[in-house]
């Protein structure tokens, strides 16, 4: 067992074949949806990228390379079990069928935006998706996530909760509050740590990845702990699900690192040709996880070169669709807003008098 | 009403707690020392015998993690009580209150919201030191979304838990645990008196609430208002008593939302206002309520208004009498501002 915080998971092999005793044994269909979910989050991730440069929105944050890490884990979680990600898990909305147009209308802030233009572009909420309102202080949610889990089991509900953090973020302390509390009552949790090898312009190793591998964090506080090739759709799904099966069935948390590839910048307002080879993505380590698992599809005859593009055009259809619909309520610089009025409201349940006075001074 | 009996603070604290255990199964209360030893100021005592170690329940030394799991756990639907051992500790969890607990109502426009309570002994007079006698209660005032509570005695301690346990927003209770077995008035030198006989320790049983935002008008009077909370509505009135000042003092009890009509009335009929707490004086709250005295009360001034509170420096070990504003002090400034 331990062993496998330092070795790295992988189903699929050099030709394409699902191979080993991780393999997941999924059918064709649900690898096709996966894939699916995976290349409209990609498709999602290029027109809200494009938006944002055309000036229709302050910030967007990309998850090229990454895809499989949000999808495969929400494929192998029940749709009902609670996620608490960091910003780059969009795929998870993706994969549980979250409206692509209320996401979008949260990155314009427009006059649909569910969460009234409060919080910035990609800090998605979703009660009814299992989403939980992303933090921009990095590691918040890690222990929260705890916290849900131990009420979960505390009322014999069968939900469990996933937590996602960056490894750059595992230097915070709220890392290492999780896992005590995890490790102390057994909470039945999965804590992730996305292991895209850089955090803004810093290496892994800034974060103390040279000394020992992530998943090893776990060893110490005697948390079964899995190291896994990220970007193979078919180990993520395995590896969520035997730590989903554990949590269900009592036997508390697992952590498990996923290395992938952060392929594009941290974000809109970065440029890591500053401080990474030009070279990096095109090398791209790993592999794509698309067409990892495009090949493997193919690999098992049930997918062709054409039947991807036709995906790749059709999702590209569903996503200019939705972007058309959420530009026609607006987005941040043009079209209709919510009132400003609103901003002085859900600071507390009742509004209180001095914020009635404030609002009042402010006249809006 | 309920028949009362005289308890000390820590008792009313303790039987609030325990209503709420029994009211509201999803109350979860945990935190370091409280669960089988029942904390270290006995706040806690025998409540995990009576209701499971499953809702009340020691935490790991993690001040972070207590409140993050508190706020998960709110996000899940229960309704958690952490203790953090002395508000000096509450620093490695400021990160989950203000930027986590506050804005979870408004950050997801209500979709979750953080149904917690966070209770801390906090304040001096116990030879704590810098790291057991300090009175945050300005940090957390400052911050959009949660809200402050500190009561003064026996009978608003058990109401305000109570009400700020049923609350759906924050709250940060602060106790002065100078005050949990007795009222003291900061004459350290005489002996330590106890709650019995104080008229204020006479707590009803069962179940009731003391309404947050609104302040008590302890003593009524003509000269002058004295604005306090927690241990120095004690040392206020041992002020007037020692210096025959008619002051009218208010106990605000909840700092956010604060009672403002009440201030303003009191500051407007007296004319003149001393404002005294515990806390270092620079941003401390007494500066908000001397803003909000002269914004809403400047007419009927008839001399600024004044604040006697600790000194700007940290709480020092030995010389915590010097530090702590006693009646000396506030009777000082008391006799003061009615000369103006």
């Amino acid at each position: 067992m331990r062993a496998l915080a330092f070795d790295l998971i992988r189903v699929l092999d050099e030709n394409h074949r699902a191979v080993g005793e991780w393999n997941p044994h999924l059918t064709d269909e649900t690898l096709v949806a996966g894939l699916r979910a995976m290349l409209l989050t990609r498709a999602y991730d290029s027109r809200m990228m494009r938006a944002q440069r055309q000036g229709k929105t302050s910030f967007y944050m990309k998850s090229t390379g990454e895809e499989a890490v949000a999808v495969a884990a929400a494929m192998a979680l029940n749709s009902q079990d609670m996620c608490f990600p960091t910003y780059r898990q969009q795929g998870l909305l993706v994969a549980r069928d979250w409206s692509l147009v209320e996401m979008m209308n949260q990155v314009y802030s427009n006059s649909h935006d569910r969460l009234k233009g409060r919080q910035m572009p990609v800090f998605y909420s979703s009660r009814e998706a299992g989403f939980f309102s992303i933090s921009g202080n990095l590691g918040t949610q890690f222990s929260q996530a705890v916290g849900w889990a131990m009420a979960s089991a505390s009322e014999s509900d069968p939900r469990i909760a996933a937590a996602w953090i960056g490894e750059g973020a595992t230097a915070e302390g709220d890392f290492h509050h999780a896992l005590t509390f995890a490790s102390v009552y057994q909470a039945p949790v999965i804590l992730n740590v996305v292991n895209n090898q850089w955090a803004i312009s810093s290496f892994s190793g800034i974060a103390g990845g040279e000394r020992a591998t992530f998943a090893s964090r776990g060893i110490g506080h005697g948390i079964p702990s899995l190291r896994v090739d990220g970007n193979d759709f078919l180990a993520v799904h395995a590896v969520t699900d035997w730590a989903a099966k554990r949590a269900r069935m009592g036997l508390g948390p697992t952590l498990i690192e996923l290395f992938t590839y952060r392929a594009e910048g941290h974000s809109t307002s970065d440029d890591p040709t500053r401080y990474r080879p030009n070279t990096d993505t095109a090398t791209w380590p790993l592999g794509d996880p698309i067409a990892r698992l495009s090949d493997h599809l193919a690999s098992r005859g049930c997918w062709s070169a054409a039947m991807h593009t036709e995906l790749e055009r059709e999702v590209k259809e569903v996503v200019d669709a939705a972007g058309r619909e959420s530009e026609s309520f607006g987005t941040l610089k043009e079209g209709s807003r919510l009132p400003a009025s609103s901003i002085f409201e859900d600071v507390y349940k009742i509004m209180p008098p001095h914020l009635r006075d404030q609002l009042a001074e402010s006249g809006l | 009403m309920n028949a009362t009996r005289s308890l000390s603070m820590i008792q009313a604290i303790n039987e609030a707690l325990d209503v709420a255990l029994e009211r509201d199964r999803m109350v979860t209360i945990f935190g370091q020392d409280v669960g089988y030893f029942g904390g270290v100021f006995r706040a806690t005592e025998g409540l995990q015998k009576r209701h499971g170690s499953h809702r009340v329940f020691d935490a790991p030394i993690s001040e972070a993690g207590i409140v993050a799991v508190a706020v998960g756990m709110g996000a899940f639907g229960k309704r958690p009580v952490v203790e953090i051992q002395f508000a000096d500790y509450i620093y490695p969890a400021a990160d989950q209150i203000i930027s986590e607990a506050a804005r979870m109502r408004y950050r997801t426009c209500g979709e979750w919201w953080s149904p917690i309570t966070v209770r801390s002994p906090y304040g001096g007079g116990i030879y704590g030191g810098q790291t057991h006698s300090q009175s945050p209660e300005g940090i957390f005032t400052h911050v959009a979304g949660l809200k402050t509570v500190i009561p003064s005695n026996p009978h608003d301690a058990k109401g305000l838990l109570l009400a700020a346990i049923e609350d759906d927003d924050p709250v940060l209770f602060f106790e002065p645990k100078r005050l949990y077995h007795g009222p003291f008035d900061g004459h350290h030198e005489r002996p330590v008196q106890s709650w019995s006989d104080h008229p204020d320790a006479e707590v009803p049983q069962g179940h009731y609430t003391t309404p947050l935002g609104k302040a008590r008008i302890v003593r009524e009077g003509d000269e002058v208002t004295v604005l306090a909370y927690g241990t120095m509505v004690h040392v206020a009135l041992a002020a007037v008593q020692e210096t025959g000042i008619d002051a009218e003092i208010i106990d605000l009890r909840t700092l956010i939302p604060l009672d403002l009509d009440t201030i303003r009335q009191s500051a407007s009929k007296t004319g003149r206002c001393v404002v005294v707490h515990e806390a270092t004086r620079t941003c401390g709250f007494g500066a908000e309520l001397a803003a909000l005295v002269q914004k809403h009360c400047f007419f009927d001034l008839e001399a600024p208004v004044e604040r006697v509170t600790g000194w700007d420096t940290p709480y020092p070990h030995a010389f915590e009498w010097e530090y702590f504003p006693g009646p000396a002090r506030v009777g000082q400034a008391l006799r003061q501002i009615i000369e103006v």
